[in-house]
C-alpha cells in the first residue's frame, strides 16, 4: 500500500477552514512533546503561548498592535505575489515610509495642526511607494530582477535611517543619542481605546484589507493581476500590459509597507529610532502566504503570527523558556500550517503497489 | 610599502569574506536550477555553523565537522523538501519559516558552546610554494575550504552543463511537466538538488564558525544567507558568476572598511551602502540582454509540481 | 555526555539536558530584567545576565528573577516592560539605552514598581538610571597602547558613532598621546553591535593600514581572534576574552553590574530604594580590567596600575585639560575638565583621531 496525493477536481471549500484547525492540533501535539523534552509542563507552556498573552483586554489590544504592521505589509505584498512580482523588500519600503512620514514631523515639529498626521501618513505611503518604484523601474526598463533589487534596497534603507537618526535628525535635547524628538500629540496616531496602545493604524490595516478585497474582486486591475498571475501568456494575449502590472504591484506594496512604517513611528514607537522594525517586512512574506494571499486570510495569519511573538515573551516571563524556543516553536507552527494547506487542493489516497504511478 | 604588497592581505581578507557566500550561493544555484526556490539559506547556514562548531569542539576532527555541517544543512533542506516537494507547500513561505526555525534551533543546541573558542581550520602550507612572494599566500596558503569552494563551482558548472544528469536537472527546472512525461522523477531530482543546496549552505556555515571567525555565537550568520540568495540572481544562474559576485560583494565590503580606516570623509553608513548599491548597478548592466537571462533562468522556479497537474 | 551532545546537534531530544527552567514562585519577590540581545551574545547582555545571577546568589530564596532576552528596541520593549510590571515584579532593570522612553512610559503607569534604566538620561520618581564610566578603563588601555605600539597607529573597531563610543575613542586618544605624542587613531564603523565576520574584517582592514593594536567597541571576540592570528595586540570588550586570544589580549575592559544589581535589589526589597543617577567607574567596581598580558613590560604595567589607582581615588580625571579637539581648537583649558553633561553628549573627536564623524 502506498500513500498517494491526488489533485482534487476543484479546491475543497471545507478544507479551507479545516486545515488551519488540523495544523493547530498537530502543533499542540508536537508542542506537548517539545515542551516535555524541555522539561516544561506542556499544558502550561501552550497556555502561555496561546492564551495568557490575550486573556485580558490589554493583551488583546497588544495583539492588534503587533499584528497591524504585519497585516499592512502582507496585504501589499500579496497583490504582487498574485501577479508573480517578487517584492521581498517590504522591510526597506516600511523604513522609507517611516523616514518620509517621520520626516514631516522632524521638519514641522512645532506645527500643531490636525493636518499634520494625515500628511505624515500620505508621505509615508509616498515614501514606501518611491522605494518600491526603484525595483519597478529597474525591472521594467532594464529587466533587473526585483528579488535582488528590492532585497538590496532593504539594507540601503536601514543605513539611510541610521544615517539620519545618528546625524541631523537626532533630538537636539537628546545628548546626541541616536533618537529623534518624541512625536507631538498632533503627530501621533490617535488611541482607539483609552489605557491601551491600540491606535488608528489598526483601522488603516483593516481598511487596506477591505480595499484590497474590493480591488481584487471588482476592479479591472484586480482582474488583470489575477489573470497575469494565473497565466502570464493569457494576460498578454488579452492585451494586459505586464509592465503596468509590475509598476502597480510594487507601488502598491511599497505604499502599504510605507503606511505600516509611519503607523509604527507615529504609533507605538513615538519617535524615529535607528531600527524601527524587528523584521516585519520579512515576516509579512510568511503572513501573506499563510493567509493564502487573501485579504481576510492575511488578517487571521497576521494575528496568529503576532500571537506567537507575544506568546514567546510570555513564555520567557512566566516559564523562563529562552527566546530560541520561540523560534523553534514558530517554525513548527508555520511548517504545519503550510503543509496542511495541501489538503485544500489535493487529497490523500491509498494506492496499491503495482498500479502505474499516475 | 612597494608595489603589490599592500593588497595581498586585502585579497586574503576578501577571500575569507567571500567564501561562505560562494558555498551557500553555489548550493542554492543548483536548487534553483532544478526549479525550487529555497529562501531558507540563512537557516541552513546557521545550523551548519553550530553543528560544525560543536563537532569540532567535541572531537577535534575538522573533516568530520565539515561533514556533519553538510549533513545538518542537508537535513534542514530535507525538511524543506518534505513540505514543498511532497506536500506542495508554498516555497517562499516555507523557506522563510525554515530560517526562523534554524535560527531558533541553532541557538537552542548551541547554548552550552557560547564563549568557547576553537582552533581555526589550519591553512595549507606547501613548503616553498606557500612562501612565494605575492602569489604564495594567495594561491597556496588558504585553508582547505577555500579550495573546496572553487572546486565546487567548477564541479557544479561541469555537472550542470557537461553531464547528462545536469541536463536532466536543468530540464526539470525548465519544464517539469515535459521532464516528467519523458519519465524522469521530478520530485526525486528536486529532493537531491534541494539537499545538495542545504549541504553547501551547511558548509558555508561551517566556514563561518571554523575559519572566518572560529567561534559560535547566536545568529552569527548575520544575514549572509540573504546575500547568497541575491548573488544567484546577480549571477543570472551561472556558476562562474556566483564566484564573481561573491568576490565583488566581499571586495567592496572590505574596501569600504579600508576607506574608513584611511580617514575618508564620507559617513560610514553611506560607505556601507556601497556593496548593495554596486550589486544593483551591476545587475542592471548585465540584465539588459533579456534573452540571455531567459536562457539561464529556470522557467519553473518556485512553481509547484504535481504529476497529475 | 559526549554522545548526548552529538545527538543534540541533530536537534533531537537531547536538548533537554541543556535546559534549566526555574520552579514555581512562592512568597519571594520578583525581579525583572529586559535584555536587548540574547544572553548568549558573550558581550553586553551576557554581562547583565551575570549580574542577574549574582542577585539570585546573594539574595537566595528572597527573590525570583525573570529575564526576557532579545527584546527589540521600539514597541516590543514597552509591552515586555509593562507585562513584567503588571506581573508583580518589584524592580525591573531595563538594560539598553533604547528602552529609555518605554521604561518611562510604563513607570508612570506603575508608580509602585521600581525601574532601573541603563545608560539613559531621563529619570522619574520610580526610575533610576545607571551607567558605567567605561572611558576610565579605556584611558588606562590608552596608556598601555601608547607604550606598546611600534607603528604608532591604534585601530579602533566602532559600532555606531554615539557619545558612549566616541567618549571611549577620545579617552584612548588622550591617554595614548600623553605617553606617545605621535599616536594616530584610525576608526572604522561597522554599523552593528554584533556581526563577528564584519568586526573581524574591520580589524583586518585596520591592521593592513598599519595598526598594531586593535581596540573595539563591538560585542564579539572576532577582532581579538584576528589580532591573535595576525600577531598584533588587542583589548577585550565587556568580558575577559583572553581565552579567545591568549597571546594578543593586553587586558580587557570588563563590565561588572553584579554589585550594583545586588545593592539596588536589596534596597527595593527593604524599602530604602530612591531614584538616583549613578555613573560608576573603577571606584564602584562597575568597570574592571582583566589581568594584564605577561608580555607587557613591568614599567608599562606600573604605569597602568598607577593610572588606574589615580583614576580610582579621583586624583586623575581622564578628560582634564588642556587638550584640543580634532581640528586643533581648544577643547578644555588647563586646570579645568569636561563636566558630565558634555561627556554624556560627546560628539566630537580629540586631536589624534583620524576621520570625520557624521553630522
Amino acid at each position: 500500500m502506498l500513500l498517494k496525493i491526488e489533485k482534487r477536481p476543484e479546491s475543497s471549500h471545507s478544507m479551507v477552514y479545516v486545515t488551519p484547525i488540523l495544523a493547530l492540533l498537530l502543533t499542540v501535539l508536537t508542542g506537548i512533546v517539545l515542551f516535555k523534552i524541555l522539561g516544561v509542563d506542556p499544558i502550561e507552556a501552550l497556555k502561555n503561548f496561546f492564551i495568557v498573552p490575550i486573556n485580558n483586554q490589554y493583551g488583546a489590544t497588544e495583539l492588534l498592535v503587533k499584528a497591524t504592521p504585519l497585516i499592512l505589509c502582507a496585504i501589499g505584498l500579496s497583490v504582487g505575489f498574485r501577479a508573480n512580482v517578487w517584492n521581498i523588500g517590504a522591510e526597506g519600503q516600511l523604513t522609507l515610509g517611516a523616514i518620509f512620514g517621520g520626516g514631516v514631523f522632524i521638519y514641522f515639529h512645532d506645527v500643531d495642526s490636525v493636518f499634520l498626521l494625515p500628511i505624515m501618513i500620505v508621505m509615508g505611503a509616498i515614501g514606501g511607494a518611491l522605494w518600491g518604484a526603484i525595483p519597478a523601474f529597474l525591472k521594467t526598463r532594464f529587466n533587473a530582477n526585483e528579488i535582488l533589487t528590492s532585497l538590496m534596497l532593504v539594507y540601503v534603507a536601514l543605513l539611510l535611517l541610521s544615517l539620519l537618526v545618528h546625524g541631523s535628525w537626532k533630538d537636539p535635547d537628546g545628548y546626541n543619542f541616536p533618537e529623534s524628538r518624541i512625536f507631538s500629540d498632533s503627530a501621533t496616531m490617535p488611541i482607539l481605546l483609552e489605557g491601551t496602545r491600540l491606535h488608528f493604524g489598526t483601522i488603516l490595516a483593516l481598511l487596506a484589507a477591505l480595499g484590497t478585497w474590493f480591488m481584487l474582486g471588482k476592479t479591472l486591475v484586480g482582474f488583470q493581476i489575477k489573470v497575469i498571475g494565473a497565466a502570464p501568456k493569457a494576460g498578454s494575449y488579452a492585451g494586459f500590459s505586464q509592465k503596468k502590472i509590475v509598476w502597480f504591484c510594487l507601488l502598491f506594496g511599497g505604499a502599504m509597507a510605507g503606511i505600516a512604517g509611519v503607523s509604527e513611528v507615529a504609533g507605538p514607537v513615538g519617535q524615529l529610532l535607528p531600527s524601527i522594525s524587528p523584521g516585519y517586512g520579512f515576516t509579512a512574506i510568511i503572513v501573506a502566504f499563510l493567509g493564502r494571499l487573501h485579504p481576510v486570510g492575511i488578517i487571521f495569519a497576521g494575528l496568529l503570527m503576532a500571537l506567537t511573538y507575544l506568546g514567546g515573551e510570555t513564555a520567557q516571563i512566566n516559564l523562563g523558556l529562552p527566546v530560541a524556543v520561540t523560534g523553534v516553536f514558530q517554525g513548527m507552527i508555520l511548517f504545519y500550517l503550510l503543509a496542511c494547506d495541501v489538503l485544500v487542493n489535493y487529497r490523500f489516497r491509498l494506492a496499491r503497489f503495482g498500479k502505474a504511478a499516475s | 610599502m612597494n608595489g603589490f604588497e599592500w593588497f595581498i592581505p586585502v585579497i586574503l581578507t576578501v577571500i575569507t569574506a567571500a567564501t561562505p557566500l560562494v558555498f551557500a550561493g553555489i548550493g542554492e544555484l543548483v536548487t534553483e536550477k532544478s526549479g525550487v526556490l529555497n529562501l531558507g539559506i540563512e537557516g541552513m547556514m546557521i545550523v551548519g555553523a553550530v553543528a560544525a562548531f560543536i563537532t569540532a569542539t567535541l572531537t577535534g576532527n575538522y573533516l568530520l565537522a565539515v561533514v556533519v555541517a553538510a549533513l545538518s544543512g542537508a537535513f534542514m533542506a530535507f525538511l524543506f523538501g518534505i513540505l514543498t516537494l511532497s506536500l506542495m507547500a508554498n516555497q517562499v513561505a516555507t523557506g522563510l519559516a525554515l530560517t526562523l526555525f534554524g535560527i531558533g534551533l541553532s541557538a537552542l543546541i548551541g547554548q552550552d558552546f557560547v564563549g568557547e573558542p576553537v582552533q581555526a581550520i589550519a591553512k595549507l602550507n606547501i613548503g616553498g610554494l606557500s612562501d612565494l612572494p605575492v602569489i604564495g599566500p594567495i594561491l597556496f596558503g588558504q585553508d582547505p575550504l577555500v579550495y573546496l569552494s572553487f572546486l565546487m563551482v567548477f564541479l557544479v558548472s561541469w555537472f550542470l552543463f557537461k553531464t547528462k544528469a545536469g541536463l536532466i536537472l536543468r530540464a526539470v527546472g525548465d519544464s517539469h511537466d515535459a521532464a516528467h512525461s519523458i519519465g524522469y522523477s521530478v520530485i526525486g531530482i528536486r529532493y537531491a538538488a534541494v539537499m545538495f543546496g542545504g549541504a553547501m549552505s551547511g558548509i558555508g556555515g561551517a566556514y563561518l564558525s571554523l575559519a572566518y571567525t572560529p567561534m559560535w555565537a547566536e545568529n552569527m550568520t548575520a544575514g549572509r544567507g540573504w546575500i547568497a540568495l541575491a548573488l544567484i540572481v546577480f549571477a543570472t544562474w551561472k556558476p562562474g558568476l556566483v564566484l564573481v559576485g561573491a568576490y565583488m560583494f566581499g571586495g567592496i565590503t572590505i574596501l569600504q572598511l579600508h576607506a574608513q580606516a584611511a580617514g575618508l570623509d564620507i559617513p560610514s553608513q553611506i560607505l556601507s551602502m556601497l556593496p548593495y548599491l554596486a550589486t544593483i548597478v551591476v545587475l542592471v548592466v548585465i540584465s539588459k540582454d533579456e534573452s540571455r537571462i531567459r536562457k539561464h533562468a529556470p522557467a519553473c522556479i518556485g512553481k509547484i509540481f504535481h504529476p497529475a497537474a | 555526555m559526549k554522545l548526548k551532545m552529538i545527538a543534540s546537534m541533530l536537534g533531537t531530544a537531547a536538548v533537554a539536558g541543556t535546559m534549566l527552567v526555574s520552579g514555581v514562585a512562592s512568597a519571594e519577590e520578583k525581579v525583572g530584567f529586559v535584555y536587548v540581545g540574547p544572553v548568549g551574545d558573550h558581550g553586553w547582555t551576557y554581562r547583565h545576565d551575570l549580574g542577574r545571577q549574582a542577585v539570585e546568589k546573594a539574595l537566595g530564596d528572597k527573590v525570583k528573577t525573570t529575564f526576557v532576552e532579545s527584546v527589540k528596541e521600539g514597541p516590543d520593549s514597552e509591552r515586555v516592560i509593562r507585562q513584567l510590571a503588571a506581573d508583580g515584579h518589584k524592580i525591573i532593570y531595563t538594560t539598553s539605552f533604547g528602552f529609555m522612553n518605554p521604561t518611562l512610559k510604563v513607570a508612570k503607569q506603575f508608580p509602585n514598581v521600581k525601574f532601573e534604566h541603563a545608560t539613559g538620561y531621563k529619570r522619574g520618581e520610580n526610575v533610576s538610571t545607571y551607567s558605567a564610566r567605561f572611558y576610565e578603563g579605556r584611558y588606562v588601555v590608552g596608556k598601555i597602547a601608547g607604550k606598546m605600539t611600534k607603528t604608532n597607529i591604534i585601530g579602533y573597531v566602532g559600532s555606531f558613532p554615539i557619545p558612549e563610543v566616541i567618549r571611549g575613542i577620545n579617552a584612548v586618544a588622550l591617554a595614548a598621546k600623553s605617553v606617545n605624542p605621535n599616536i594616530q587613531i584610525k576608526v572604522t564603523w561597522v554599523n552593528t553591535w554584533y556581526d563577528p565576520g564584519k568586526e573581524g574584517d574591520a580589524a583586518k582592514a585596520l591592521i593592513d593600514q598599519g595598526a598594531d593594536i586593535i581596540l573595539q567597541h563591538t560585542d564579539s571576540p572576532a577582532p581579538l581572534q584576528v589580532a591573535e592570528s595576525r600577531g598584533v595586540w588587542a583589548v577585550g570588550q565587556a568580558s575577559d576574552m583572553g581565552h579567545f586570544a591568549p597571546k594578543a589580549q593586553l587586558t580587557a575592559i570588563i563590565d561588572n553590574w553584579d554589585g550594583y544589581y545586588v545593592e539596588r535589589t536589596k534596597a527595593a526589597l527593604d524599602g530604602t530604594w530612591k531614584s538616583q543617577d549613578i555613573w560608576g567607574g573603577f571606584k564602584s567596581g562597575m568597570v574592571q580590567l582583566a589581568p594584564y598580558n605577561s608580555a607587557i613590560p613591568a614599567d608599562v604595567v606600573k604605569l597602568a596600575e598607577e593610572t588606574r589607582a589615580a583614576i580610582t581615588d579621583g586624583s586623575l580625571k581622564p578628560f582634564a585639560g588642556p587638550f584640543n579637539k580634532q581640528d586643533g581648537s581648544e577643547a578644555v583649558a588647563a586646570g579645568s575638565e569636561l563636566d558630565d553633561g558634555v561627556l554624556l553628549g560627546m560628539d566630537w573627536y580629540v586631536e589624534g583621531v583620524q576621520g570625520k564623524l557624521p553630522k
